[in-house]
Formats: C-alpha cells, structure tokens, sequence
C-alpha cells in the first residue's frame, strides 16, 4: 500500500454476494469515498485480509476503521478484528433498514429504488461515524444523519 | 442410489475497488443466474474468509469455480482455503486481454463495456462447469 496521508478512515464492506443487503454496502462505501468524503477514506478488501493484504492488515492495525456489515453474521467487523484490529466502529444494514423502514430492496445484481435509498441511508452514518472520528464538523445534510448541519 | 448433483460452488472477488473487480463479481452472478443457475450456487467471499461453517460446507471436498478480478485471486484463495479440491480459475485481467478494446470503468455501476466483460468471462467459466460435468459423467 502506498504511503498514506494521516487522518484517514478505513471502510471495509462486507459485498456479500448471497443478499442485497452486501450490494448495499458497497455501493453506501463507494458513494462515501467518490463523493460524500473522498479526502477522508479509503476502501479496504476485505478478501485481501485473507489473502494475505499486509497493506490491509496494517492499515488497519494503525487507522481507525468503520466495517459496513450487510447482516448481522458481521464479516467485515469479525474479519477486521481477527486479521487487525478492531473497527471503531460498526454499521449492519439490516439494522439500518429496521431503522428507516426499508423493505424490499431489490436483488443482488440489481438494487431497486428503495435499496438504493437504504444505501443512501448506510452512506450517511458512515459519513457521521467518519466525522466523529475525525472530529470533523459535518460539512451537511447526508441521508441517514440525524442532525443536518453542526 | 444416485440423487440430483450438488451445484458447483463459484466465488468472485469482492471488487469493491476496481472496475475488474467489480466485472468479477457481476460475471458471479451472471454465471449462477444467467448462463448455469442449475448447476452453480454463488457463495460469498467474505463468508469463506470468515471460516463460516454453512459456507465452508458448499465447498469443502468439492471443484469450485474462482472468478478474480486482479493477481492477488483473493476468490482463488478463499476456496482453497475453505477447503475446494480443484479451484478452477478465470481471471478477469486475462479475459480483458482476449477482449481488446474493452474499456470496463465503474464499480457500482459497471459501463456497457464492463458489463460486456463480465459476461466474457462468465461464460468462461461457463465452459469450465460444463467440463467438470463432462468428467463427472466418464468418471
């Protein structure tokens, strides 16, 4: 892994294949990384901790990490802990559907429009979990935050 | 007594880094609902990282099927290691590679050109389960 700039989040999302619910993680961390906070994360494979990703493994050893977790077996967060260090914080989207009252939201290759306000909603608390930790004032209003502009 | 076969199991890189990647894990799905859906089952990479017993189950003792998206073949070792007896693999950057002039880009939403990639690769891996069939039926 490259050298990295100091005050990063890392982002693991669990991308679930069996359940939308994974594509829903990868497309909440991806939208936070291109657009909500791009100066502010960076994505880690979780496959890489398997595979051997020294980078990954000490990333996370050294920065403060948030796991995405489609469901509540929580791979990405158990994966970061075994292979690292524990994630600072943890997201599951079946507990953030609960929360917004999501229902169907599509298929795995194909999220519909209420999935994809699910990972609106996913997307926001990574963006608060991301400001916290880096003591950030919220730079606005992102789905899923709670209070708007601090 | 002979009952119905076991579906292959098939695992794709996670991808959520680059747009090879993200070809791997949509050539997954086209694979195991598209071109084979009786004959393959899709398992998910984070659960085989995970040791996870259900997963392990699909593949241990069994050939399974990797699609990766780049060198590191994080799909190839996540069978392994759950324990596959013969991963077979595609690799999407060779697939690319018989296929020039596509430019796949996206990961969440792969572009026409990256959608045309994972279904070259896909039906691939298509050939593979067909051959591992054909064995199992002289075997």
């Amino acid at each position: 892994m490259p050298d990295l700039p100091k005050k990063k989040v890392g982002l693991i999302a669990c991308s679930g294949e069996e359940l939308p619910e994974g594509t829903v993680t990868r497309r909440a961390v991806r939208k936070v990384l291109e657009t909500l906070r791009p100066d502010d994360t960076v994505t880690l494979c979780l496959p890489l901790f398997l595979a051997g990703g020294e980078g990954e493994r000490a990333f996370a050893r050294h920065y403060p990490t948030i796991a995405v977790d489609g469901c509540d077996k929580r791979c990405a967060a158990r994966a970061t802990e075994k292979y690292s260090a524990k994630p600072v914080a943890s997201i599951v989207v079946t507990d953030v559907a609960k929360e917004c009252g999501c229902a169907a939201i599509g298929t795995v290759r194909r999220l519909n429009a209420e999935g994809l306000r699910l990972a609106d909603e996913v997307a926001g608390k990574i963006v608060e979990e991301t400001d916290r930790l880096l003591k950030r004032k919220a730079k606005g209003r992102v789905p899923g935050s709670a209070g708007g502009e601090r | 007594m002979t009952g119905p076969r076991r579906k292959i199991p098939v695992a794709a890189c996670s991808g959520i880094g680059k747009s090879l990647g993200a070809a791997a894990r949509e050539a997954g799905c086209i694979l195991t609902e598209d071109l084979r859906p009786e004959r393959t089952k899709l398992v998910a990479l984070s659960l085989l990282v995970m040791g996870d017993d259900d997963a392990r189950g699909e593949v241990a003792g069994r050939e399974a099927v990797a699609i990766d998206g780049c060198k590191l073949e994080c799909a190839a070792k996540g069978l392994a290691s759950a324990g596959a007896t013969n991963v077979h693999k595609i690799a999407v950057f060779d697939v690319i590679r018989r296929h020039r002039g596509l430019k796949p880009e996206g990961v969440c939403d792969l572009n026409e050109d990256g959608l045309k990639l994972a279904r070259a690769a896909a039906e691939e891996a298509a050939g593979i389960v067909d051959d591992i069939d054909k064995e199992a039926d002289h075997a």
